[in-house]
């Protein structure tokens, strides 16, 4: 993976020192907070409900057992001794004190990490693919592309006071698990008469109005890469509206305009800026690409793994839901889930983070990952250690065996941490996930991706869950919203609201329903809920969901 | 007629506080000063907001008096009263809490 050079950690040591000096002005009394409010933004910090939140960026959702380490350490030492994994491959700290945050900061930049634009109007982490380097479905490793994205985005100086924020994901398998769709900007990398180039989507987004992203174009060559994305940001940077936080994004830009004009607009701006680019950032890419060089796989046999599956239904059970393939033989790719039934999705605790980082050195190559979906990855597992992984990671709680099932939950922190919240999250996840424990339904369920979000600025990716829960403020009072059908992957679809929402006491009782619905709805085991949800369309689950009211109504 | 407390988060610690009637940041909802009358409320939201090297983010909320000390109208000021549901940090976990 990417280590960083002198320039790097020079610019980290100076970036860190000057917000130093700025949360020492503000401590003084010398900055307003109007005027301190932007700084602290653009290095990661909010002020949320109970205290200030510190926002670390994981690059395209890769860290070594040394940052991982690190992000423990910071749990402890500043903080409540767990960290917050987020949808955009990113770290909450809830609780960290102002004049501290400086000191998390060079923290991180000894390990590497930064929190450079993880909030503000600006360009934002760079997402991707959380099997990237390792699938076995995959054309290329999108990272290297996605760290000259960082590069070039980081501190520049067209993009710092942008209309609103900007998010760009890629991923380089046809199989999209980096939800490129729902992005300002969206890359797939595709391969078109042998050569590698990308499929450019621009002006997908959820929130308040949610957007399927649009192709603006279907083959970039590879080298055009940082020119055309400078020149979409650009045109969007002059064009998009400043009048109304709310139709800022990109997404109105495009739907306002079509996605034609934008096209033309960017192809314009493109042949501007294209000379520009003498091909140092193609020398760089190169000089990347090879640090992001596969481990050297092993090459021995399996024993022991099909016995353990042979012999232990729990091993049974967690390897069927939480390895993915892998490109080389004998490797798999294992998801740990942080969805322990009843616990908050994304948490770990500084003890839980140690130990991944460990697992990760001892099995993985030091590699792991964050995925969108809340979970930790460990990319590159050899089949012979699985069943010691497996074992380490039972006995510390993370052996949940529950990837992709209607435990694993999206859930944003909603209104038990989050300024902007008008409901809570996190507490809807916990009990969903206790009652299909409780009702033991979920291997029965098979796939379903919930996910919840705690108002309208859909951090929780509602829009595109299987069930998507969006909570509200209605009169004082939690309600909550369902949307049925929505889809995050290459076949990206919003979900379509069913009706009146829920109370708070309501909304898991109604989520059973739905659940028992499919299961009499489905034409076999093999139909998943979302192919059922498309042959059957909304009427029959609607009429499940607000059966008891009907009946109810009826008396 | 409607009570009202001022409230904001303290800039160093970033937790809750309320306006005392000494005039004082307090960390708890019942030591809070407790305004019936809207233009008096205003009044002091103004030359509280001035106070931005010891807060952010001041505002009005609404508070009930029934039980003699005032109480949050909306949950998201219980929320911000004592913490978090998934997890006992925040105001809930403090027994004391000196100014």
């Amino acid at each position: 993976m990417y280590q960083y050079n002198d320039f790097d950690t020079a610019f980290l040591a100076d970036r860190n020192a000057q917000f130093r000096a700025q949360v020492a002005r503000r401590v003084a009394g010398e900055l307003t907070e109007d005027e301190f409010k932007p700084l602290r933004l653009m290095n990661g910090v909010y002020l949320q409900l109970h205290a200030y939140m510190l926002r670390v960026a994981i690059p395209y959702g890769t860290l070594n057992s040394a940052q991982m380490r690190a992000l423990a350490l910071l749990s402890e030492k500043w903080d409540k001794g767990y960290g917050h994994f987020t949808t955009r491959q990113n770290i909450q700290y809830n609780w960290p004190k102002l004049a501290d945050i400086p000191d998390m900061l060079d923290a991180l930049g000894e390990v590497g990490l930064h929190a450079i634009q993880t909030s503000g109007n600006t360009i934002r982490n760079v997402t991707a693919d959380h099997f990237a380097g390792a699938a076995a479905d995959e054309l290329a490793d999108p990272r290297p592309v996605a760290e000259l994205i960082r590069q070039w985005s980081t501190d520049h100086p067209e993009f710092q006071f942008m209309p609103r924020k900007f998010k760009i994901a890629i991923t380089g398998s046809e199989n999209d698990r980096a939800v490129t769709r729902a992005h300002d900007i969206g890359l797939r990398m595709v391969s078109r008469d042998g050569e590698h180039g990308f499929e450019v989507i621009v002006g997908g987004g959820l929130g308040r109005t949610p957007m399927i992203g649009k192709v603006i174009s279907e083959f970039l060559p590879k080298a055009d890469l940082l020119p055309y994305l400078e020149a979409i940001v650009s045109v969007w940077n002059q064009i998009g509206r400043r009048d109304n936080k709310y139709k800022a994004r990109i997404k109105i830009t495009v739907h306002e305009h079509g996605i034609d004009e934008i096209r033309r607009l960017v192809d314009a701006r493109f042949a501007q800026i294209k000379p520009k680019f003498t091909g140092i950032d193609q020398t760089l890419l190169t000089d990347i690409e090879a640090q992001f060089a596969a481990p050297a796989f092993k090459t021995t046999g399996l024993s022991g793994y099909e016995t353990e599956r042979a012999n232990n239904p729990a091993f049974r059970s967690w390897s069927d839901t939480n390895l993915a393939a892998h490109k080389a033989e004998g490797y798999a790719i294992v998801s740990i889930s942080l969805k322990a039934h009843g616990a908050t999705p994304g948490d770990a605790t500084a003890t839980q983070m140690r130990l991944m980082a460990d697992l990760a050195e001892r099995y993985g190559h030091d590699e792991l990952r964050i995925s969108h979906e809340q979970n930790v990855i460990l990319p590159h597992v050899h089949k012979s250690d699985l069943p010691a992984l497996y074992t380490a990671l039972r006995d510390a709680g993370l052996g949940t065996a529950n990837i992709g099932l209607a435990s694993d939950i999206i859930a944003c922190p909603g209104m038990d941490y989050c300024a902007l919240a008008t409901a809570r999250s996190i507490p809807i996840a916990q009990q969903i996930a206790e009652r299909v424990d409780d009702l033991k339904i979920e291997h029965d369920l098979g796939e379903l991706k919930i996910k919840i979000s705690g108002c309208i600025n859909a951090c929780g990716h509602h829009h595109v869950g299987h069930i998507g829960i969006l909570g509200l403020d209605r009169a004082g009072v939690e309600n909550y919203q369902i949307t049925l059908g929505g889809d995050h992957t290459e076949t990206a679809m919003l979900g379509a609201r069913t009706g009146r929402g829920f109370a708070y006491g309501e909304i898991v009782p109604a989520v059973e329903r739905l659940m028992f619905a499919y299961l009499e709805l489905r034409l076999n085991d093999s139909e998943s809920f979302l192919e059922t949800y498309r042959r059957v369309g909304l009427s029959p689950f609607k009429a499940a969901l607000y059966q008891e009211v009907s009946a109810h109504a009826a008396e | 007629m409607s009570h009202q407390v001022i409230t904001a988060n303290a800039l160093l610690e970033g937790d809750v506080v309320y306006l005392s009637k000494t005039n004082h940041w307090v960390r708890r909802l019942e030591d809070a000063e407790v305004f019936a009358d809207a233009e008096l409320a205003k009044l002091a939201l103004e030359l509280a907001e001035v106070r931005d090297s010891e807060v952010v983010g001041v505002y009005l909320m609404n508070v009930s008096v029934e039980t003699g000390t005032p109480a949050p109208t909306h949950f998201r000021e219980a929320f911000r009263q004592t913490g978090p549901s998934n997890r006992f940090h925040g105001k809930q976990e403090q027994t004391h809490v000196s100014v």
